[in-house]
């Protein structure tokens, strides 16, 4: 069996729910680990959210203090991509990857659970500076104000943004490891499934560049404790040189957060659309353009900062370009579904809602690498709009997709598809009222990170302050769905969606070893529809159907 | 009636683009343009628009046509056509993006440099005499990278006026080197190049005239500049857009675009006025004053009511 040529192979016992609360070496229970501690904080961070957005119903700062209200969006910022995105990433991939491949557990179990370990320590970190004064200069924390800002609740958000990126770090060495090492004989690079391809990438990414930002905080940290003055320009130092280094890790991060779920997506869509996936090659080579790219264009966040021209114009130039293997996936994804046999499940709903908002993202990326129009919208709402469509309409909605997807082969229990399309249909209408209207508030002159704005700015944001009570809303559905699905869900199949990638063709949820046998690769991932020379009519999924059936 | 496929493909494809370039032209998104260089970038960011929604409408298009047209019958267990790729198609639809972000990018550097970007005493880092005079002394200057007198921003040709601009939390001091005038809004005639020399005194601040469509960082250590011309009188406000702590919101005062007739008349007023004013209004402007009582002079341009603002003490 090829896992041998791993030697670190720790045993494991029956399962027992108290797995969950400890130091446990199986990637599926920490994947579930990881995917409920993310949860948690979706929920802190998304509290945070409506209380800012609350906030901004009016124009004056009267629910919160200015203080207050600085802390609470720098929570939220931190918390979504900290402890809510990048930990779900993670959720998927130590779940599901072994199961992909074949293996029987990730590379380095031990290190594994290490890694989740980091996760709940550092985001308790985090909510505890609201004990000394949380921190208050965003989730990009520039110097000087953030020296000047509350010195401890700072250096809380140092150490534990430096525990989230180690844990992201280890998590990183292992999805690589394990995707290059351990995959079933029969499976080669081109026979992987493509979540696979795009954790490839995301690991090189997060390998590349996490080490930046946490070189970047330890000297902000010695700056704030100890006096010296890297960035503080009272003593010398350049606070642009911070912006430098933040940005190498933080524009790349933004693909973290998002590659892992274009995976999901090449995973969902073939499947509920009956139809091989549009391009895998394409797909795939295309994850590692933009872990490439991404590594080339941090300093389109400077373009109204300390950058000399010609730098801007060499920085617009490789974001730009960003939208070609972008746009790549977009019409492939299109393409898969384009005379397929569509099945309009939450998991589809989810990955077609993803497709129509992460463009609408992708479109204004486009345009705010613009050097001239991005001089105008930078730091202001139109940002904010646009960020969001990418964060939320990109990576959250397929993490819905995938959440949904997979629920089955996790729980062993089917969700409720009713209430599965209802937190769809309020999450996507609350997402497209929360911020589309930012874009224009935007361009007509609000900036961001304000607790108090003009009277002229009113409508458009009480209209957006009523999508964030509908996307608040739509988590009752959702939250009612999963704990009542496993408390009285019917009892899964193995391959509820007959689908060709063989983490299906183990029981659900999969035995403590994975598989009873090695699993054998019946076909492509995403072989549906292609028949072999003899049998025009049964198709290649139907066959696995019916083993499975039995 | 039978309509052959490719006539309704060329209706919707000229539908879809009269509606482009319509929406293009017609959005009423930006603010009103108080410059030359507005108008460019405005004429830009109209061109994105309509790529941009024709985009929209065929991706979102596609969509909502696969969600009709491809939906799967009850009870049919088959797959769709085991189609894998297409090569011309994909090559096609990777050229098409590859094409819009060539035009795209050459046509913003076009504008970019129109609006003074690539103006050689702008685009360098470092001017060149500092850099000789440095290296004469023998002095790192990598290691030293504001001794030298950094220029940054945009359009830095020669001014008609020059006023010094001092960003602090949360105020920005706009003062006049020829007459002495130190003020809290700006004033400038209309049709001149005016150049700012910006400084911040503590943290970053952003300068921003939306209705200019220009904004500059001001970075405490490094000094900055932005150029422009107005062509349009009136009152248009100037926002902090970098945040810079709690009150980031209240640091916002006004651009006055004047005759030349009005900003002489303003320039005399303030030259001349009773030396105990100006004194007072230095005093409240710089340092030793609270957060609060900086807020409330800045407060009647955000229609704040005072006694929001009395609330708000009683948080601390
Ligand atoms: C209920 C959904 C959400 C709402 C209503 C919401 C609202 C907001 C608002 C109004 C701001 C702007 C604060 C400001 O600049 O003044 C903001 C900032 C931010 N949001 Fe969200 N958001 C939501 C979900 C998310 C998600 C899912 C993510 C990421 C996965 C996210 C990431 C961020 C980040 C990174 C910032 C920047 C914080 C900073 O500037 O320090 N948000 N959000
Ligand atoms: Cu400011
Ligand atoms: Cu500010």
């Amino acid at each position: 069996m090829s896992t041998t040529t791993v030697s670190e192979k720790p045993q494991h016992k029956e399962r027992k729910l108290i797995d969950y609360f400890t130091f446990n070496t199986d990637h599926k229970v920490i994947g579930i680990q990881y995917l409920v501690t993310s949860f948690l904080f979706y929920f802190i961070g998304g509290a945070f959210a409506e209380i800012v957005r609350t906030e901004l119903a009016t124009p004056d700062p009267d629910i919160v203090s200015p203080e207050l209200y600085n802390q609470l969006f720098t929570l939220h910022g931190t918390i979504m991509i900290f402890l809510w995105i990048v930990p779900a990433g993670a959720a998927f991939a130590n779940y599901l990857i072994p199961l992909m491949i074949g293996a029987e557990d990730m590379a380095f179990p031990r290190l594994n659970a290490i890694a989740f370990w980091l996760v709940p320590p550092g985001g308790v970190l985090l909510l505890s500076s609201f004990l000394v004064g949380a921190p208050q200069s965003g989730w990009t924390s520039y110097p000087p104000l953030s020296l000047m800002s509350g010195k401890w609740g700072e250096e809380i958000w140092i150490v534990s943004v430096l525990l989230l990126g180690t844990s992201s770090i280890l998590g990183g060495i292992n999805f690589a490891t394990t995707i290059l090492k351990m995959r079933i004989k029969d499976m080669d690079l081109h026979s992987m499934p493509l979540f696979c391809w795009a954790m490839l990438a995301t690991s090189a990414l997060i390998l590349l560049s996490t080490p930046v930002l946490a070189g970047a905080l330890i000297l902000l940290s010695f700056d704030l404790i100890a006096g010296t003055s890297f960035f503080n320009p009272t003593g010398g130092g350049d606070p642009v040189v911070y912006q430098h280094l933040f940005w190498f890790y933080s524009h790349p991060a933004v693909y973290i957060m998002i590659l892992p779920f274009f995976g999901v997506v090449s995973e969902v869509i073939p499947v509920h659309s009956r139809k091989p996936i549009f391009g895998y090659r394409a797909i795939a080579y295309s994850s590692l353009a933009i872990s490439f790219l991404g590594l080339i264009v941090w300093a389109h966040h400077m373009f109204t900062s300390g950058t000399p021209g010609w730098l801007r114009m060499f920085f617009m130039a490789t974001t730009m370009l960003i939208a070609v293997p972008t746009g790549i996936k977009i019409f492939s994804w299109c393409a898969t579904m384009w005379g397929g046999k569509i099945e309009l499940n939450s998991p589809m709903l989810f990955a077609m809602g993803f497709v129509s908002s992460f463009l609408i993202g992708g479109l204004t990326g486009v345009m705010v690498a613009s050097v001239p129009f991005d001089i105008h919208v930078h730091d202001t709402y139109f940002i904010v709009g646009h960020f969001h469509y990418v964060l939320f309409g990109g990576s959250a909605l397929a993490l819905f997709s995938g959440f949904y997807h997979w629920f089955p082969k996790m729980t062993g229990k089917n969700y409720n598809e009713g209430l599965g399309q209802l937190h769809f249909i309020l999450t996507f209408i609350g997402l497209n009222i929360t911020f589309m209207p930012m874009h224009q508030l935007g361009l007509m002159g609000m900036n961001r990170r304000i607790a108090l704005y003009d009277v002229e700015f009113q409508p458009l944001n009480l209209l957006s302050t009523a999508g964030a009570y509908i996307m608040a809303v739509s988590t009752i559905p959702f939250i009612i769905n999963v704990i009542w699905s496993l408390a009285k869900g019917t009892q899964a199949e193995r391959n509820p969606w007959r689908a060709l990638t063989i983490e299906w063709q183990t029981a659900s949820p999969p035995i403590i070893e994975n598989f009873e046998e090695e699993p054998i690769l019946w076909s492509g991932p995403y072989d549906y529809g292609i028949d072999d020379e003899e049998e025009e009519e049964e198709s290649v999924s139907d066959m696995l159907a019916d083993v499975s059936a039995k | 009636m039978n309509i052959p496929g490719n006539i309704i493909t060329l209706i919707a494809g000229i539908l879809l683009t009269l509606i482009s370039l319509w929406y293009g032209q017609n959005h009423g998104l930006m603010p009103v343009e108080a410059s030359q260089g507005a108008a460019e970038v405005d004429e830009l960011f109209n061109l994105m628009m309509t790529i941009a929604t024709g985009l929209f409408l065929i991706v979102e298009g596609v969509l909502v046509y696969c969600l009709i047209k491809f939906r799967r019958k009850k009870g049919d267990k088959t797959d769709g056509p085991g189609i894998e790729g297409n090569v011309p198609l994909e090559i096609v639809w990777t050229a098409i993006p590859t094409v819009i972000v060539f035009i795209l990018a050459l046509y913003s550097f076009e504008v970019y440099n129109n609006m003074g970007g690539l103006d050689p005493e702008t685009s360098r880092d470092f001017p060149q005499g500092e850099m000789q005079m440095a290296e004469n002394q023998g002095k790192m200057v990598a290691f030293n990278p504001h001794q030298g007198h950094l220029s940054l921003g945009i359009g830095n040709a020669k001014a008609d006026l020059e006023v010094d601009v001092n960003g602090i939390q949360y105020a920005w001091i706009f003062t006049y080197p020829d007459s002495g005038v130190v003020s809290g809004e700006l004033h400038v005639p209309v049709n001149k190049q005016v150049k700012l020399n910006m400084k911040a005194g503590d943290v970053i601040h952003a300068f921003w005239v939306p209705q200019l469509r220009l904004k500059q960082d001001v970075l405490p250590g490094r000094d900055s500049n932005l150029a422009f011309n107005s062509n349009r009188i009136g009152d248009y406000p100037i926002v902090c857009a970098e945040l810079c702590g709690a009150y980031h919101g209240g640091m916002k005062t006004v651009l006055h675009v004047e005759s030349e007739e009005d900003y002489q008349k303003w320039i005399q007023e303030n030259t001349f006025a009773n030396a105990q004013e100006k004194a007072d209004t230095m005093a409240l402007m710089t340092q030793p004053i609270t957060q609060e009582s900086r807020l409330e002079m800045h407060s009647h341009h955000l229609g704040v009511h005072p006694e929001i603002l009395a609330q708000l003490h009683d948080h601390d």
